[in-house]
């Protein structure tokens, strides 16, 4: 059975959540202490929360631990690396994903179900979506207004959308540019995503759309 | 030799600063005309090193700033 790791750092906080998801998607799953090796493992999970307190800046300090020194090469020998909200803050923060993400255009903390349209289905972890779909996921952060001088230059993922897949101005809670919710690298197996689909993997929870992402990933990793 | 280095990181002229606007509007309620506030981060340390401009270019690059959207200046002065 292919083994997930999720990567816990000081101050992370949605690892069980992750490591649940991610078994239920049909993989094994394994809450890695940052200080420990990524050995024996199919693939990597950047999870959510708060490491080292967002000092600096959200994910700064946790990108530059030795342990994305391997993480990077899981990224480079194509093996899937996902970031979720902290963890795709660390993947921009340690190059891995480009752009940046600066401090909402709102000033306030954002915790709220937001429409996302699923732009791009090429990715191993969107696989299991349509192209265009709509789905629903929660959002939870302070640092989500995704940033890139040069657009052309991501693969955008996930857009921030009303519920009928229109990705306007007034369905962007952030401020990100054009929407953007998640991007991959343009190999797709990195991607960073500030919805947190472990939130949505049980229907339970309200929404079952993040389950299929984990799915996807699983399914891939598999091959 | 040791060295006292002040590094102040901005963010580039363009790009919005939420918590800059917060303070300016604050500041505009007590009733000063303040205007355009940014809120740039200074950093102060001390720093042994043969060549602290190289290094110190390297610490901004490397973590206090994100060459993205960050500009950066620093003083270097010798400790006494």
């Amino acid at each position: 059975m292919v083994k997930f790791a999720v990567i816990v750092f000081p101050g992370t906080n949605c690892d069980f959540e992750t490591e649940r998801a991610i078994k239920k998607a049909g993989a094994e799953a394994e809450r890695v202490w940052y200080k420990t090796s990524l050995k024996d493992f199919d693939g990597v999970v950047l999870p959510g929360g708060f490491s080292y307190a967002d000092y600096l800046r959200a994910g700064a300090i946790a990108a530059r631990q030795e342990i994305m020194e391997e993480v990077k090469e899981f990224a480079e020998e194509g093996r899937p690396v996902l970031g979720i909200c902290n963890g795709f803050q660390i993947l921009t923060e340690a190059g891995l994903l480009p752009g940046a993400l600066r401090p909402n255009r709102v000033p306030r903390f954002l915790c709220r179900w937001v429409h996302l349209r699923v732009n791009d289905t090429e990715t191993p972890f969107t696989s299991l979506y349509e192209p265009g779909e709509v789905i629903r996921m929660p959002i939870a952060h302070a640092e989500g207004n995704y940033y890139i001088d040069d657009p052309s230059k991501v693969r955008i993922v996930f857009q921030y959308s009303d519920e009928n897949g229109d990705v306007s101005e007034e369905a962007n809670p952030n401020g990100s540019v054009l929407n953007i919710a998640a991007i991959a690298n343009e190999r797709g197996n990195v991607l960073g995503t500030m919805p947190h689909p472990e939130r949505a993997s049980d229907r339970f929870l309200g929404s079952e759309d993040g389950l299929r992402l984990f799915r996807s990933m699983v399914e891939l990793a598999r091959r | 030799m040791k060295w006292r280095v002040t590094v102040t990181v901005r963010l580039k002229e363009g790009l919005n600063d939420p918590e800059g606007r917060v303070i300016g509007k604050a500041l505009r309620n007590l009733g000063y005309a303040v205007e355009g506030l940014r809120v740039p981060k200074c950093f102060e340390f001390e720093l042994e090193s043969e060549n602290p401009e190289e290094e110190v270019e390297e610490i901004c690059r490397k973590l206090l700033a994100n060459p993205l959207i960050h500009s950066w200046e620093y003083r270097i002065e010798p400790v006494s």
